[in-house]
Order: C-alpha cells, then sequence, then structure tokens
C-alpha cells in the first residue's frame, strides 16, 4: 500500500464483512506533538480472544477463496515501521477496535494520501452503513456524520451522486478550514 | 460553508429523479476488485474514474459497485464488465486511461475492448 488512506479503505471492509452497521474513522494529525493517529471502530460481530491474537498473522483468514489474509498484516507493519504502534481490541457481538500511531515525521511513515477519497468511496459503496469520519489536525477537528446527514435526506440514499458531491466539497472545505 | 441545510434542496431534486431509477433494473454492471490485492495495485482511482465520468457523460442504467478478490491479484487491477444479457468481460492491469476507452467503446458502444481483457495479457 503505498498511502495510509488504502489500508483504511481495505481495514473497513473487515468491518463491512463483520456486519457492522456504525463505523468510526479517525484522522488525528498532531503535528505538535510528531504524532499521527488512525483509528477504526466498528460495531461488527467482533472476534475471538483466539482470532485477535491471529488476525496478524498473514497465513490466517477469514475468507475461503485463499489461505492469505494481508490486510491487517499491511496495516500493522505501515504502523510499525514508522516508529508506532499498532493496538486491535474486540468483543464478540460488541465489535472491534483498531488503533494505530505513527511518528509523524518518520522517513519510513507512508503518507496519509486521499483520506477523502476513501471516506467518500465508502459512503458510495455503502450506503445503508453509517459512518462517522473526524479529521483533527493539532487542536483543530471537524466531524462528518452520515447519521445526520440521513436525518436531512429522509429516504433519499447516501449514494445519490449530489449528496456525494456535497461530502466531497464538505469533506475538503473543512480540511481547509483545521489545516490553516 | 457546507451547511446540512443544503442537503434538503439536494433531497427534493432526487426525490424526483428516485422514482425513475428504480424502473432501471436491467442494466450495464461494472465490478471493480477492491480487497487488498486491488486497493493496493490502485482500484480505488479506477472506480472513482468510473462513477465520475459516468456520472459526467449522464450515462443512464450503470451500477458501479466494488467486488472482492476473485483469485487473479496478478491482473489487478481488475474490472468486470457485464452489458444486459451478454457475457462477462474481464479487463485487467487497468489504468486511468483505459477507463475512458472502455466507457466509451464497451458501456456506451457495446464493443469490447479486446487488448484490455485478459485473454490478451501477458504478464
Amino acid at each position: 500500500m503505498r498511502e495510509l488512506s488504502l489500508n483504511v479503505l481495505d481495514i473497513v471492509q473487515n468491518s463491512i464483512t463483520a456486519n457492522a452497521n456504525l463505523i468510526e474513522i479517525e484522522l488525528i494529525e498532531d503535528i505538535n506533538n510528531d504524532i499521527l493517529k488512525i483509528n477504526i471502530f466498528d460495531n461488527g460481530k467482533g472476534m475471538t480472544e483466539e482470532q485477535i491474537k491471529s488476525v496478524t498473522d498473514p497465513f490466517y483468514t477469514t475468507r475461503t477463496t485463499r489461505k492469505i489474509g494481508l490486510g491487517i498484516p499491511l496495516f500493522k507493519m505501515a504502523a510499525e515501521m514508522s516508529g508506532g504502534t499498532f493496538i486491535i481490541e474486540s468483543t464478540v457481538g460488541v465489535g472491534t477496535k483498531i488503533y494505530t500511531s505513527y511518528i509523524h515525521s518518520s522517513i519510513d511513515r507512508m503518507p496519509v494520501g486521499n483520506i477523502n477519497e476513501t471516506v467518500s468511496m465508502l459512503i458510495r459503496m455503502n450506503p445503508d452503513i453509517d459512518f462517522i469520519y473526524t479529521h483533527a489536525f493539532n487542536e483543530k477537528s471537524y466531524s462528518l456524520d452520515t447519521r445526520e446527514l440521513r436525518e436531512q435526506l429522509d429516504e433519499v440514499p447516501l449514494d445519490t451522486p449530489d449528496v456525494i458531491d456535497w461530502i466531497n466539497e464538505y469533506l475538503t472545505e473543512n480540511d481547509s478550514m483545521i489545516t490553516v | 460553508m457546507k451547511s446540512l441545510a443544503e442537503l434538503k434542496a439536494i433531497k427534493e431534486k432526487a426525490q424526483a429523479e428516485l422514482a425513475a431509477r428504480e424502473n432501471n433494473v436491467d442494466g450495464t454492471r461494472v465490478l471493480v476488485g477492491m480487497a487488498t490485492c486491488g486497493i493496493a495495485a490502485g482500484a480505488r482511482p479506477i472506480l472513482t474514474k468510473f462513477v465520475g465520468e459516468i456520472s459526467r457523460r449522464g450515462i443512464a442504467n450503470v451500477k458501479v459497485t466494488q467486488t472482492g478478490c476473485i483469485g487473479i491479484c496478478q491482473y489487478e487491477p481488475v474490472v468486470e464488465v457485464i452489458l444486459p444479457g451478454q457475457e462477462k468481460v474481464t479487463y485487467v492491469k487497468m489504468t486511468e486511461d483505459k477507463v475512458d476507452r472502455i466507457i466509451t467503446e464497451h458501456i456506451v458502444n457495446g464493443k469490447v475492448v479486446d487488448e484490455y481483457t485478459i485473454g490478451n495479457c501477458k504478464l
């Protein structure tokens, strides 16, 4: 993966496969402390202790078509090679939480890349799932909560092109507000 | 500044279009492989380009969706195009430039872009 935002796109597929209907993505850029954090929380079916131990092993996967699963090992590697950490917590029937941290200035830290494209694509491809995306930059932050969008839209689906355009503009505009 | 209130206007416009859309059952399907292998090989901009171009050109009755790993990871990014009533066509080693031709020649005009298909790909 060339961008951390691609890892996020990939890891969220696990949440979707686990039947989550609420997925939170946090991007925290704490430049003052030279830390980058990316967290993903879902309310999917969760994992047993044994599964949690196995998921970072590339030769473990829940998929049946092939015996290798690289999503989580790649995400873990990206965090650890920058001098950061990877933590996964899960409770059966409650959901899964993944916390990753990175040394922001590390030469071995992958760029975040186009996280907005990841968020917008996840919403467009999964219009029945709710997403909460939070982007913090030092002390400023903003959120996008699709449940609030739904309140305004009634039965109009989130994958309506005009809604996706609105989401893209909302993300771009808020990024420019918090990163000044 | 974007406000949630703007969504009200979008809603009213969309509600009018929604009724028409629901009648279209037998459309063209575009499936983009978005498992770890596809994403790592560059599937995200391919999917964005398909959705963007189809909406920009106002092509009706095409549904772009994602699919998982179909087991040919070495050929990713992989895109499958299924025109109603026709065999599935598998395009491999996709690039954003290839998307333009596939939309114009295959999706709009019904002519498969042979040179981009898996049968004509040498790794």
